[in-house]
């Protein structure tokens, strides 16, 4: 079936005119107009400029023309860049609607490699949160477990890979949303170097932290996908000018010989599911046994990384989500000739921003207030110091650090909505790599014994050595995929169609 | 160190937010929980530790003084909530005795 094979066989049945990017494109969005309403992993599908690029590339494919490596390959936007001509709302009522006038530096690099964008994906508004709950358009189901959040805050990205909608998506990583989605959803996400792809056209969040990614069903497809969107981009002036690490050449090798792999002290024990530790523990030994050297490492400030990133991040947010402002773009209510500019933009935040945001912000404006300043703020910075030293010393030890992606599998809807502090929690792994600005990724290591739930294992490597975590991707891969019987999706219960029968 | 509700919409006055009493009532133990939570930071002696604002050492980017095509009016006017002679239209900036 056209929906269960990976995105370079689809690249190179398209290159080879096997089958052509249109049959491709039409095989997911028929998919996504048969299991979307179950598990509503888009905001929006554009299905008439898919098709239509779809026959552009396959034009360009029989007159012998030139095309990148997933030319004609359909692809899921998180839809927090920008597309233009396709609404981008960030997941919030207050960008309801708006349709940006540019391009991301992202999506410019998709469209020039041929890629066709089916639409884009659900997400917690504004990327704040791990289960797609705090989307003003609700929720996006688990395709494992529809009752099940699919992670957050990229778990539109993430559900419509393991829905089958789309083989490749882009998702974004501040404190871990790509890499939680990915863990709890069985599937690949990687957050690059800070810096690695452009920021320019991704609605900012936390500027500071703020990564798009590669996220898709298998290591190479990731690695083939980093590639195409990852390079310098002079419209980011925090965009680094270096080459891009050879990630295909690495998810290609899969060589994990002599490899120093550090297993972080803090990141495991207590808090963690049983099954997630099985699992993790598991794949460490997978390694041990492909000729890795396997040490323990302590990064003693870590348990202090949460409480620095929940006032970094919101201090970001509450400058960069100023620009709301009901003057330029989105919503604004209460313009009623008789209201000042400072009432309806109050009135419009008010009205077009959910509880986290709101929560958000206002922490933001309280850790940045004079008199907190100190106290929050320039601790937590310096306590970002403390976090990036204690990756410097880990990785002059070893070679890439592993963790359990998340603490659990997949919670359940509705589970954690009210209590932020339990959400937070959720993110206890992946947020050093985004404070330290280091690349990380969640690899598949199999199903928790307990709930049948997928666990994910964290790769993480120095700054620019992005190519380490999919050598270790690739080893893990290919080494546990025999032991599941198949690719760990092969083993997803079917979902209910849109005529009620269930569907694989 | 206990947020009131009133502390709460002084924070959102700020940050050009109008909450409900509800929402206030609600917002300040959260929010009081969090900040709780989030004070640990101080447990870290850190007084000689510089801070970090940013992963990667950052130094000023120059890009060529050319003009480039800039975005397009029509469709950057169209996303605005209002507009008028290729502008965007706001409400009045100043009070009502001014």
């Amino acid at each position: 079936m056209i929906i269960h094979e990976t995105a370079e066989r689809l690249a190179a049945q398209i290159k080879s005119g096997e089958r052509s990017s249109v049959e491709v494109t039409q095989a997911h969005l028929d998919r996504i107009a048969a299991v979307d309403g179950a598990v509503h992993a888009f905001l929006y599908v554009d299905e008439e400029r898919a098709l239509t690029r779809a026959a552009a590339v396959d034009a360009r494919i029989a007159a012998g023309d030139t095309v990148g490596p997933l030319a004609g390959v359909p692809l899921a936007l998180k839809d927090v860049l920008t597309y233009r001509g396709a609404p981008t709302t960030c997941g919030s009522k207050i960008l309801q609607g708006w349709l940006p006038p540019y391009d991301a530096g992202v999506t410019e690099r998709l469209l020039d490699a041929d890629l066709v964008i089916l639409g884009k994906t659900n997400m917690d508004e504004f990327a704040m949160g791990s289960s797609t709950e705090n989307s003003a358009y609700g929720p996006t189901h688990n395709p494992w477990d529809l009752d099940r959040i699919p992670g957050g805050s990229g778990g539109g990205s993430s559900a419509a890979l393991a829905a089958f909608e789309a083989p490749l998506a882009i998702g974004t990583d501040t404190g871990g949303s790509i890499r939680q989605p990915a863990s709890v959803t069985g599937t690949v996400g990687v957050k690059p170097t800070y810096g690695g792809t452009s920021r320019y056209g991704l609605v900012a969040l936390a500027s500071s932290l703020d990564q798009a990614g590669p996220c898709a069903r298998t290591v190479l497809d990731a690695a083939l996908l980093h590639q195409v969107i990852a390079g310098h981009d002079p419209r980011d002036s925090t965009s680094i000018d270096a080459p891009v690490p050879d990630v295909v050449g690495a998810a290609r090798s899969g060589d994990v010989t002599g490899l120093k792999i550090g297993v972080v002290t803090e990141l495991g024990g207590e808090g963690y599911a049983p099954g997630v530790l099985q699992r993790f523990t598991e794949a460490v030994d997978l390694l041990a046994s492909l000729g890795a050297e396997i040490v323990e490492v302590s990064c003693p400030h870590f348990v202090y990384a949460l409480a620095a990133y929940y006032l970094i991040l919101p201090s970001e947010v509450s400058s960069n989500l100023a620009k709301f402002d009901a003057m330029r773009f989105g919503l604004r209510v209460g313009d009623d000739g008789t209201r000042s500019a400072e009432e309806v933009m109050a009135a419009t935040r008010q009205a077009g921003f959910g509880a986290e945001a709101k929560r958000r912000i206002i922490i933001g404006t309280y850790a940045l207030s004079s008199g907190y300043y100190d106290a929050y703020y320039g601790q937590a910075q310096k306590v970002r110091t403390l976090i990036s030293r204690d990756f410097d010393a880990a990785f002059a030890q070893v070679d890439v650090l592993v963790s359990p992606s998340t603490p659990t599998t997949a919670f359940l809807l509705g589970e954690k909505v009210n209590d932020p502090l339990a959400m937070y929690l959720n993110d206890i792994c992946t947020i050093p790599s985004n404070l330290a600005g280091n690349a990380a990724a969640s690899f598949p290591a199999g199903l928790a014994p307990e709930d049948g739930l997928p666990v994910g294992i964290q790769v993480m490597a120095p700054p620019l050595a992005d190519d380490r975590l999919y050598r270790v991707g690739a080893a893990l891969e290919r080494a546990l995929t025999p032991s599941w019987g198949g690719p760990l999706l092969s083993r997803i219960p079917g979902l209910p169609g849109a005529d009620g029968e269930v569907v694989r | 160190m206990a947020l009131t509700p009133e502390d709460v919409a002084a924070l959102a006055r700020l940050a050009r937010i109008d909450l409900t009493d509800e929402e206030l009532a609600q917002l300040a133990p959260q929010l009081d929980v969090i900040l709780e939570s989030v004070a640990r930071v101080s447990d870290v002696a850190a007084e000689d530790i510089p801070p970090t604002s940013h992963a990667l050492p950052l130094t000023n980017v120059f890009r060529a003084d050319v003009t480039a095509p800039s975005l397009p009016l029509a469709e950057v006017l169209a996303g605005a909530p209002a507009a008028e002679q290729d502008r965007f239209r706001v409400p009045r900036i100043l009070g009502e005795d001014a």
